[in-house]
């Protein structure tokens, strides 16, 4: 759920949240729940699958709400989940390096 | 320009030195630019010279915490580049041996100097012994072969340091220098050569780009190219068990067969070529003295004497006692009645001997704590087996 | 798109030797936060890669060099400082990082550790401390906390543990810092920070062993004991090290050293060239 804003940012139209792709190599995971335990934005769930490893990955249950924060990324000790820009699409800040 | 630079390596001309002080500069003169030591009686001189001629040209001397952390940074700084030393006794030796076995796995080419003393632990620490022939060449666990020089005078504590380092460079092994505390203390004329008159051998590097490298392939001599750190080929090597790219290999019975049969041929297969050894009238004698280090000395006057009563004794120096010189010992005991065999042990190398001998008759005069042999003990040894 | 083409694509992808992956530690396990958050900290400082070294010694942890595509080397258990010594003194362009474990550099490598904090040779030295002997099998180390069950205390840890940011400090080490593996960003921070200093640097990494410490000490699971991080930690720059002891209900996190000392290379070349240049006025 994306938080309320208390007000809107003066450029709310012009500048949209850049939109996150979040991969998950799922074959790579151990499953040891920490990305789905600490996304601040709740973005993550335990899927029902069982990988190779007879692990149950993260799967993405609300992409637009991820803050693109990397927190994730960071935290994964198998190197298996990563979150990136999605190009194009919305993607003010991007556009405004190029 | 075309002035002659009187070059700080290499102290060309006559010199009076003594043993640790030859072996020094005959350090400096093969390239030895790092120098990782920890003091002990009789190899202390070396670690001082070191470190009053290392900032002279150019090198490092770093005196470390113990001699477990001297090995580890001379294997550091051979893998970052430089030719490095140290140099310890008895003591030390046992504490090096764990990081000899890495050097050994990882093929890195660097020299220890060992100036034996007495022992077994603290022993006599100002007298002479070669109680460690065999601690050089088992002292780590696991299988392996490295090299073991054995000098006799100041003069070849000079010449073979300059050996051990070009053997390091060639098969990438480490390589002991096993003088004992008589050579090191001893002062006697060194002639030191000018310096384009010594040979000095360069590691061979890898001759493809970082991503077709593999840190542990072998050339046709069983020797991989080695790369240095911060040239660019992102290498990993481990003192684990490992495959041709350094991927560590724990449970594969072909890989560690593979490897550790590699680093024992590397040596094997080219005996010929390390072994040097001393023969003096040997061609018609009937019997032979086996002696290395301060023992060949008396051996030697042993065998003119003995020449001069009519005994047709003659002498097997080795240089070389590791890789052990089969072939050719096998050789002269066809050829003699009987081997003597001079030690300042209670009885090391002589096992080898005896196995290489077969059937002809060795005998071991052994020597503790005291003088060395005096060459009349060596004459009555002869007398006694060609009575 | 394939697993193995996704590999490629994570921001840290070329700093993997992938073909080593996945590395051998237990799920949940904080190395791989360790070098997750080592990687990151190389990445965002675009650091020359040719010119790193990362050396490591005997543990789980140990294992970290293999996985780096950096040059690296797998000493011996608790001989990395030194042969990093070696490395650094002889190559002063090469940075030098030494990735390894509570038991090697504290037990086994303890002397190396504070003599080169003392030389301040200007290597930056990551630990991980999961408490205890993780490879071995989950037996007592330099740290692990008094009463804690290992295969070895069966009656409970009866040594003091070594307060590592303490010891550090007081062997002459530069930079000082400990993080969870919880915080991932800072320990991050502290990394980038003592890869651009000079002189010796110590990072603790305070480290989930889920498998076998945090199961003896029915600590829960590797959440668990992260979400465990996060309720007794506290973050303060600067804090008296020899107060930060790792207590049950406390964990003093933070830079504890930052000060500025001439390492040892410095001071031997600044050495070599005053013999060099006495030399030249000799001529
Ligand atoms: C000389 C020597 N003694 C003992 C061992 C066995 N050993 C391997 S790893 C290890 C402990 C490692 O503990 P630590 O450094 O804390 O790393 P961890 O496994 O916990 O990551 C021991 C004792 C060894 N390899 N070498
Ligand atoms: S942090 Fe990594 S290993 Fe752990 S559950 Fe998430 S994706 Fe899997
Ligand atoms: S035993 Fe502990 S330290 Fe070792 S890999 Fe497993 S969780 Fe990690
Ligand atoms: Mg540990």
């Amino acid at each position: 759920m994306p938080q309320k804003l208390w007000r809107e940012p003066l450029d709310a139209q012009k500048t949209k949240l850049p939109k996150a792709e979040i991969c998950i190599i799922t074959d790579l995971c151990k499953g040891c729940g920490f990305c789905i335990e600490f996304c601040p934005k709740n973005v993550l769930e335990q899927s029902e699958q069982l990988n190779k490893k007879g692990k149950h990955p993260p799967e993405v249950t609300d992409e637009s709400s991820c803050a693109l924060c990397g927190f994730c990324t960071a935290i994964c000790p198998e190197f298996a989940i990563f979150v990136v820009e999605k190009k194009g699409e919305n993607n003010v800040g991007n556009e405004e390096k190029e | 320009m075309g002035m002659k630079k009187k070059s700080r390596s290499v102290l060309s001309g006559v010199h009076f030195l003594s043993g640790d002080l030859a072996c020094a500069e005959g350090a400096i003169a093969a390239g030895c630019r790092f120098f990782g030591g920890y003091p002990i009686t009789p190899a202390t001189e070396i670690a001082e010279r070191m470190a009053r001629r290392m900032p002279e040209v150019e090198g490092i001397y770093v005196q470390m915490e113990d001699e477990i952390g001297a090995i580890a940074a001379v294997i550091g700084a051979s893998y970052a580049g430089k030719k490095a030393m140290t140099a310890t006794s008895g003591p030390g030796f046992s504490l090096m041996q764990e990081n000899i076995g890495l050097a050994v796995m990882t093929e890195a080419p660097l020299v220890i100097v060992d100036i034996m003393r007495g022992g077994p632990s603290t022993g006599q620490p100002t007298m002479p012994g070669q109680q460690d022939v065999m601690q050089a060449k088992w002292g780590s666990h696991g299988d392996y072969e490295i090299i073991a020089l054995t000098p006799s005078s100041v003069q070849e504590m000079f010449d073979l340091t300059i050996e051990c380092f070009n053997l390091s460079e060639i098969y990438r092994v480490p390589v002991m220098l096993l003088a004992d505390e008589i050579i090191g203390h001893m002062w006697e004329r060194v002639e030191i050569p000018p310096a384009k008159e010594i040979a000095t051998i360069n590691r061979k590097k890898p001759d493809v780009s970082p991503n077709e490298y593999l840190p542990f392939k072998p050339d046709q001599n069983l020797v991989p190219p080695m790369a240095c750190f911060g040239e660019g080929y992102h290498f990993h090597a481990t003192g684990l068990t490992h495959d041709e790219t350094g991927t560590p290999k724990t449970v594969s019975i072909e890989e560690q067969s593979k490897l550790v049969k590699r680093l024992c041929e590397k040596i094997r297969k080219n005996v010929d070529k390390i072994v040097k050894v001393e023969e003096v009238m040997l061609e018609d004698a009937d019997v032979a003295v086996l002696a290395y280090g301060i023992t060949s000395r008396a051996a030697l006057s042993a065998v003119r004497k003995a020449r001069s009563i009519g005994i047709k004794a003659g002498l097997l120096r080795l240089i070389t006692i590791w890789p052990f010189p089969e072939k050719l010992v096998a050789n002269i005991a066809q050829q003699v009645q009987a081997i003597i065999v001079p030690e300042m042990n209670c009885g090391q190398l002589v096992r080898e001997v005896e196995r290489a001998a077969k059937t002809t008759a060795v005998s071991l005069l052994s020597k503790l704590g005291e003088d060395p042999h005096r060459p009349i003990e060596i004459v009555k040894a002869l007398r006694k087996v060609t009575k | 798109m394939k697993e193995a083409d996704l590999m490629l694509k994570h921001p840290l992808a070329k700093y993997l030797r992938q073909e080593r992956m996945p590395h051998i530690w237990c799920e949940g396990c904080g190395n791989g936060i360790l070098l997750n958050s080592f990687l990151e900290g190389l990445d965002e400082l675009k650091q020359n890669l040719d010119r790193i070294v990362v050396v490591s010694g005997i543990g789980c942890i140990g294992r970290a060099a293999g996985y780096i595509n950096v040059d690296s080397f797998h000493t011996t258990h608790g001989r990395a400082i030194p042969f990093a010594t070696g490395v650094k003194l002889a190559n002063p362009n090469l940075k030098v990082v030494v990735i390894s474990g509570d038991g090697d550099l504290f037990a086994i490598g303890g002397n190396h550790f504070i003599h080169a904090a003392r030389r301040n040779v200007d290597i930056k030295v990551i630990c991980a401390n999961n408490f205890n002997y993780g490879m071995t099998g989950g037996q007592y180390g330099p740290t692990t906390p008094l009463g804690s069950w290992t295969t070895t205390t069966p009656y409970g840890n009866i040594e003091h543990p070594f307060n590592l940011v303490h010891l550090a400090a007081a062997s002459g080490a530069v930079y000082v810092a400990r993080w969870t593996t919880l915080q991932v960003r800072r320990l991050k921070n502290s990394i980038k920070k003592a890869l651009q200093k000079e002189g010796f640097s110590l990072v603790e990494v305070i480290s989930p062993c889920p498998e076998i410490f945090d199961r003896y000490n029915k600590l829960g699971t590797a959440v668990d004991v992260m979400k465990w991080f996060k309720l007794i930690s506290q973050v303060k720059h600067g804090y008296d090290p020899a107060k930060a002891e790792v207590a049950k209900n406390k964990i003093i996190v933070g830079e504890f050293v930052d000060i500025e000392k001439p390492s040892y290379g410095r001071l031997l070349r600044e050495m070599t060239a005053n013999v060099q240049d006495k030399l030249k006025g000799e001529k």
